[in-house]
């Protein structure tokens, strides 16, 4: 079968490092996928290789809606398609969080300034923003900083969103409210790919799980088959360290 | 009193006070022109250095520091006097403003350059990941970003080539060195080369003052 995103053979090297070593993986759309694995194991970098963050090496293959992942022209449409969450947020620091979440659908799709600030507005207000539009990154939290850079990813209304440990730059206390968010999304027919250490995320939305190391897919299924029933020993190894405690 | 009759010679300083003014006025316009020209020469071959194809990086950065070890003065004298023997003739003016921008373009890529690299690599990730094209990613991301941390180097250059606008007066520029010069000759008193260096230092001075409170309100900020 072939899904929405479809990866084949995925290799990729830093220089004698090998972090990616022929990863076969189809999502379907709509579908909600975790990436879990210790650190090191190629999640981030695999998640990085879809919109093209990193280039990949020859032989490989991924296709986001049928469009060919590859530098050059379609390149940017893809991206246009791919939201992505960062674990450092990556807003914009000398724009207003509207501004933020505004510049791409003004630039890329050229949509009208009261469209676009219309639509910010609404998306702000959706992650629980609203308050803080004409405020500047910096004054926000961290978890409002990141909630900003989900409203400035689903402004562009991608088909599929990426998320980079999202969390894990954030005080404990303010991870509740970013997973919040992403659980509200989850099912409204957006793909997610979440690469998270949140274990409760993973298992409570996850269509599916996939535990990666050395570069590799160890396994994948469900939360309930991942977490429950692990048949790898890799994977209870991994799942013993980080849950038992 | 002895010493104001030689330096500070108040009729003498009235007398040339216009042919000091018309020095100003060519010196502002041959600062102004190459600050300009070096502003935008020295964009442009930043990107080149940094962005375009590898054997273009290495002519900018040999260009670079080619122009950021010859001494402005030579560079300014082959433009006007060696130049005529292949046939490009400029003027004095042209000659000034050619040298003084194309030096004041090599130290101002390094200093845009130094700014861009500043900029933290998510801020390109962001904005690559969203899909802006490169030009909407450079000049509604990256680059106001740069500009900020570069106001305060590129001040110090433009005081910089402010004041190296003095050497034009070796090509017979009608500047305000030269036109101090002038009428000091004239008036056998050296007055007019002290209200020069007045006119100078009352120019550059609040440019000084200025870089220093951007320097200092930064590293609060930057806290």
């Amino acid at each position: 079968m072939s899904g929405y995103i479809s990866i084949r053979n995925l290799h990729k090297r830093f220089g004698a490092f090998t972090a990616l070593k022929g990863i076969d993986l189809e999502i379907a759309e709509g579908e909600v996928v975790c990436v879990i694995g210790p650190s090191g194991s190629g999640k981030s970098t695999l998640i990085r290789c879809i919109n093209l963050l990193e280039p990949f090496e020859p032989g490989s293959t991924i296709t986001v809606g049928g469009t060919e992942v590859a530098a050059g022209r379609n390149l940017e449409k893809v991206r246009a398609e791919v939201g992505m969450v960062f674990q450092s947020f990556n807003l914009f620091p000398h724009l207003t969080v509207l501004r933020n979440v505004m510049l791409a659908p003004l630039r890329v799709r050229a949509q009208s300034v009261p469209d676009a600030e219309r639509r910010a507005r609404d998306l702000l207000a959706r992650v629980g923003i609203g308050e803080q539009a004409d405020k500047y990154p910096g004054k926000l939290s961290g978890g409002q900083q990141q909630r900003v850079a989900i409203a400035r990813a689903l402004a562009m209304d991608p088909k599929v969103m990426l998320f980079d440990e999202p969390t894990s730059s954030l005080d404990p206390e303010m991870v509740g409210e970013v997973l919040d968010v992403m659980k509200s999304l989850a099912g409204t027919g957006v793909t997610m790919v979440v690469v998270t250490h949140e274990m409760g995320f993973a298992r409570q939305v996850a269509d599916r799980v996939i535990f990666m190391d050395g570069g590799r897919i160890i396994e994948a299924g469900t939360p309930a088959q991942i977490f429950d029933t692990p048949q790898e020993e890799r994977t209870r190894n991994f799942l013993g360290a980080v849950l038992n405690h | 009193m002895e010493i104001f009759d030689t330096f500070f010679n108040i009729p003498v300083l009235i007398r040339t006070f216009p042919l000091l003014m018309s020095g100003l006025w060519v010196t502002l316009q041959i600062g102004v022109v190459s600050i300009i020209a070096g502003l935008i020469l020295g964009l442009i071959l930043s990107l080149i250095r940094l962005y375009a194809a590898k054997w273009l990086q290495v002519i900018a950065k040999s260009y670079i520091n080619l122009m950021r070890s010859i001494p402005l003065l030579v560079l300014l004298i082959i433009v006007y006097y060696a130049l005529p023997f292949v046939g490009i003739r400029l003027s004095p003016f042209m000659s000034a403003v050619s040298a003084l921008s194309l030096v004041s373009a090599a130290y101002t890529a390094e200093i845009f350059r130094a700014g861009i690299e500043a900029i933290p690599k998510g801020q390109f990730e962001a904005s690559s990941a969203l899909g802006l094209s490169y030009r909407h990613m450079m000049v509604d991301v990256i680059l106001p970003q740069a500009i900020r941390i570069v106001i305060p180097p590129m001040t110090n250059n433009c005081i910089n080539v402010m004041k190296d606008t003095a050497l034009a007066s070796v090509v017979a520029m009608p500047d305000l060195l030269k036109q101090a010069t002038q009428a000091q000759a004239l008036a056998a008193n050296p007055s007019p080369l002290i209200g020069a260096a007045i006119i100078y230092v009352a120019f550059l001075l609040p440019l000084v003052a200025a870089v220093s409170r951007l320097e200092r309100s930064y590293a609060k900020a930057d806290r």
